[in-house]
C-alpha cells in the first residue's frame, strides 16, 4: 500500500494521507538523512582511500584523494604482521563460539518459552542481570579460573582459543536466550502438540517443528553471537598468547607501534571487516523480523 | 541450585524411558502421561549447559571477584590469591577517601563516566529514534540507506575506532585537515586524543558507533504499531507532529525503557573505545571508568583496590537499575491507569 502511495498525483487529498507527508516534512528528513549518511559513511570512505594510498599520502597532511592508486598495502599488510595467522585464530573462535552459543541458547530458551518449572525467574533473572556485570569485575577471577583449571587438569584454556571461545559463547547467551524465548513463544503451541501426536519427543518437536519456523530469529542471534566474539578486546588481550592471538588484539597492536603505516592498518581493518559486514548486511532483514518478533513485545 | 540439576538430571533418563517408542497410538492420554513425567526434568536438563556456562564464566568468577576486593593482593600475592592476607575494607577505604590520589581520581572518573554515558545515550537514542521515524514510510532508496545505517554496527568495534584514531590523529587526520586547513576554524592544529578534547573525539566515536543499535531496535517496534491507528488519527485531521507525539512516541515507551537502560549499561561499562582509541592510559578528561581500573590493576599491579573499584561499580549499577526500573514502571502504570 505504501509503495502505490509514494507517488501519487499531489491533490490536497492525498497530500493529508498519512503515507505522504507534507513537503516540509520531506524537506527536514531529506537533509537529515543526508547529513547522517555522511556521518556514517566518513570513516568508511577514509578507510577505503587511505587502504589504496601509498605510504607518503598517509605520512603528511590528509588529502581526500590519493595521489596515485596503489594496491601495495593490501599485499604488505600479510606481511608486517602474521594477519593470516589473527585472521584464522578469529575465524575459530568467532566461529565455534556462535554454533555452541546458537545451540545452548536454543535449548534454554525453549526450556523458559515451553515448560513451567521451579527457578524459572531466578534463572532469567540471574541470566540477564549479567549483561550488568562490568567485564572488568570478572576478567582477572575468569583469569585465575582458567589458570587453576589449567594446573590441576592440564586442560588448556589460558592462552587456547578454547578458552576465549568457552567465554564469548557465554558472552553471548543472555541475550540469545532472552530473544530466542520470546521468538519461540511466538510459535503456535499447537504445533508442538501435533509433533507429539506424530511421535516426536520434545526435542523432537523443538529441532523438526520449532526451530524451522523460529529460523529467522535464529539467525538473528548466530549474527549477534559472531559480532560479539569478532569484535572482543579486553578478554583477548588478556587471554591469548602469540599463537592464539586473534585480530582484535593484533589489528589494535599494528595501530599503536611507533612508526603506524596508517595506509596498511585502515587495509587491515578494511579486510577484517568485509566478512563481518557482508554477512551482517545480507541476514539484517532477520535481525530486524527477530527483533519485531521476539524481544520487541 | 545445584541440588534442582542433580534432580534433573536424576529424573529425566527414566522420562526417556518411558517414552511410547514409535507405536503410540493417537489417544491423547498415552502421548501426554510420558511428558508428564518427563516435564519434571526435562527442562533442567536443556538449561543445564547455559547455566553450567554462566557459573562457570560469569557467577563464580564474579564471587570470587568479590572476595578478592576484602584482600591484599599484589603481583607477589596474585600467584596463589586465595592465600593472600585479608584486608577487611581497607580496599574501599583506599578506593572512597577523596582527599588521596586514588580516591579523587576514581571519583573524577566517576563524574566523566556519568557525564559521557548521558551524553551517548541521549545521543544515540535521539539520532536512532529520528532516523527509524524518518526511515518508516516507504521511499525509493529506503532499504539502502537502512543498510547503510547500520554499517557502523556491524563493523568490529576495533577497525572502526582504530579508523577514527587516524581522523583524529594531530598532523595527518581529517578532523584537522578539515576544521583547520579548510575552514580554518582553529588557529593551531589541535590534539584530539589528548588533553580536554579526547572527551568529545570520544562521544563522537561511542554515538557514531552505538546510534545504529537504537535505529534498529526501534525500527522494529515501530513496525507492530497497527497503521489503522495513524490513519484514524490523519482522519480526525491530525498533523504529522501530533501523530508521532500521540501515537509513534506513546506505543515506544516499553521499548524506549528497556533500550535507555541497555545503552546507559554498555555505555557505563564501556571498555573498548577508550581503550583502542588511546590505549592503555587515557587522557584524564576522557579515563572513562572501566578503563580507569584496569590501569589500577593491570598497569600498577593493585589488584585488591581494583577488584574494591570493580564492585563499587557493580554497586553503582544495580542501584540505578532498579531504581530505573521501578520508576519508569511505575509511570508506565500511572500512564495506564
Amino acid at each position: 500500500m505504501a509503495s502505490t502511495a509514494h507517488r501519487p498525483p499531489r491533490t490536497a487529498v492525498r497530500r493529508r494521507s498519512p503515507t505522504a507527508p507534507p513537503r516540509s516534512f520531506r524537506w527536514i528528513r531529506r537533509i537529515f538523512l543526508t547529513a547522517l549518511t555522511g556521518f556514517v559513511l566518513l570513516p568508511v570512505y577514509v578507510m577505503l582511500s587511505s587502504s589504496l594510498k601509498p605510504l607518503e599520502d598517509v605520512s603528511g597532511t590528509f588529502h581526500w584523494l590519493p595521489s596515485e592508486l596503489t594496491i601495495r598495502p593490501y599485499l604488505d599488510i600479510w606481511r608486517t604482521v602474521p594477519l593470516a595467522r589473527y585472521f584464522t585464530n578469529s575465524l575459530i573462535v568467532a566461529g565455534s563460539a556462535t554454533l555452541c552459543s546458537v545451540l545452548i541458547a536454543i535449548f534454554a530458551a525453549y526450556a523458559v518459552s515451553r515448560y513451567r518449572f521451579r527457578g524459572k525467574r531466578v534463572f532469567t533473572l540471574t541470566v540477564l542481570s549479567t549483561q550488568m556485570f562490568p567485564g572488568i569485575l570478572f576478567l582477572l577471577p575468569l583469569f585465575l579460573i582458567y589458570v587453576n583449571i589449567g594446573n590441576s587438569t592440564g586442560v588448556a584454556l589460558y592462552g587456547s582459543r578454547g578458552g576465549l571461545i568457552l567465554t564469548y559463547l557465554t558472552f553471548s547467551l543472555p541475550f540469545s536466550i532472552w530473544m530466542l524465548a520470546g521468538y519461540f513463544a511466538s510459535v503456535p503451541r499447537e504445533l508442538d502438540e501435533a509433533a507429539y501426536v506424530d511421535g516426536c519427543g520434545p526435542l523432537g518437536a523443538l529441532f523438526r517443528v520449532v526451530v524451522p519456523a523460529a529460523l529467522p530469529g535464529i539467525v538473528a542471534v548466530a549474527v549477534y553471537a559472531f559480532m560479539t566474539a569478532w569484535g572482543e578486546v579486553l578478554f583477548a588481550s588478556v587471554m591469548t598468547n602469540d599463537t592464539t592471538r586473534t585480530l582484535s588484539v593484533g589489528l589494535q597492536g599494528y595501530a599503536t607501534q611507533n612508526d603506524v603505516y596508517w595506509n596498511q592498518v585502515m587495509a587491515a581493518s578494511l579486510v577484517v571487516s568485509v566478512p563481518v559486514v557482508a554477512g551482517f548486511l545480507l541476514l539484517q532483514r532477520y535481525l530486524v523480523a527477530g527483533l519485531t518478533a521476539g524481544a520487541v513485545k | 541450585m545445584t541440588t534442582t540439576t542433580t534432580t534433573a538430571r536424576e529424573q529425566a533418563p527414566p522420562g526417556r524411558g518411558g517414552r511410547p517408542g514409535g507405536k503410540a497410538p493417537a489417544t491423547r492420554r498415552r502421548v501426554l502421561l510420558p511428558a508428564r513425567l518427563r516435564r519434571a526434568g526435562l527442562p533442567y536438563l536443556l538449561l543445564l549447559p547455559a547455566l553450567l556456562l554462566e557459573l562457570l564464566v560469569h557467577l563464580v568468577p564474579m564471587v570470587i571477584g568479590i572476595v578478592m576486593s576484602f584482600k591484599e593482593l599484589t603481583q607477589l600475592t596474585i600467584g596463589n590469591w586465595d592465600a593472600a592476607p585479608w584486608k577487611a575494607l581497607g580496599n574501599y577505604r583506599v578506593t572512597v577517601d577523596l582527599d588521596a590520589p586514588v580516591g579523587a581520581a576514581l571519583l573524577h572518573s566517576f563524574l566523566v563516566t556519568c557525564a559521557f554515558s548521558v551524553l551517548a545515550v541521549g545521543l544515540c537514542w535521539l539520532i536512532g529514534t529520528a532516523a527509524a521515524i524518518f526511515l518508516q514510510d516507504n521511499f525509493r532508496g529506503r532499504g539502502l540507506l537502512r543498510a547503510l545505517f547500520l554499517t557502523p554496527y556491524a563493523l568490529p568495534i576495533y577497525a572502526a575506532v582504530i579508523t577514527w584514531a587516524f581522523m583524529f590523529q594531530r598532523d595527518n587526520g581529517l578532523v584537522n585537515h578539515v576544521l583547520h586547513d579548510q575552514l580554518h576554524l582553529t588557529d593551531g592544529r589541535p590534539f584530539w586524543l589528548l588533553g580536554d578534547n579526547s572527551f568529545v573525539a570520544l562521544l563522537v566515536v561511542a554515538v557514531w558507533k552505538t546510534w545504529p543499535f537504537a535505529f534498529l531496535v526501534v525500527t522494529a517496534a515501530l513496525q507492530s504499531i497497527p497503521k489503522d491507528l495513524y490513519e484514524a488519527a490523519a482522519l480526525d485531521g491530525a498533523g504529522l507532529v501530533r501523530q508521532i507525539r500521540r501515537i509513534t512516541l506513546p506505543s515506544l515507551r516499553p521499548v524506549n525503557q528497556v533500550l535507555v537502560l541497555v545503552l546507559f549499561l554498555w555505555t557505563f561499562n564501556d571498555f573498548n573505545t577508550p581503550y583502542v582509541l588511546f590505549g592503555k592510559a587515557a587522557p584524564e578528561a576522557a579515563d572513562l571508568l572501566s578503563l580507569h581500573i584496569y590501569q589500577s590493576s593491570f598497569v600498577t599491579w593493585n589488584f585488591g583496590t581494583g577488584s574494591a573499584m570493580s564492585v563499587l561499580l557493580l554497586l553503582f549499577l544495580l542501584v540505578v537499575t532498579a531504581g530505573y526500573l521501578l520508576a519508569t514502571s511505575r509511570g508506565r502504570k500511572h500512564a495506564d491507569g
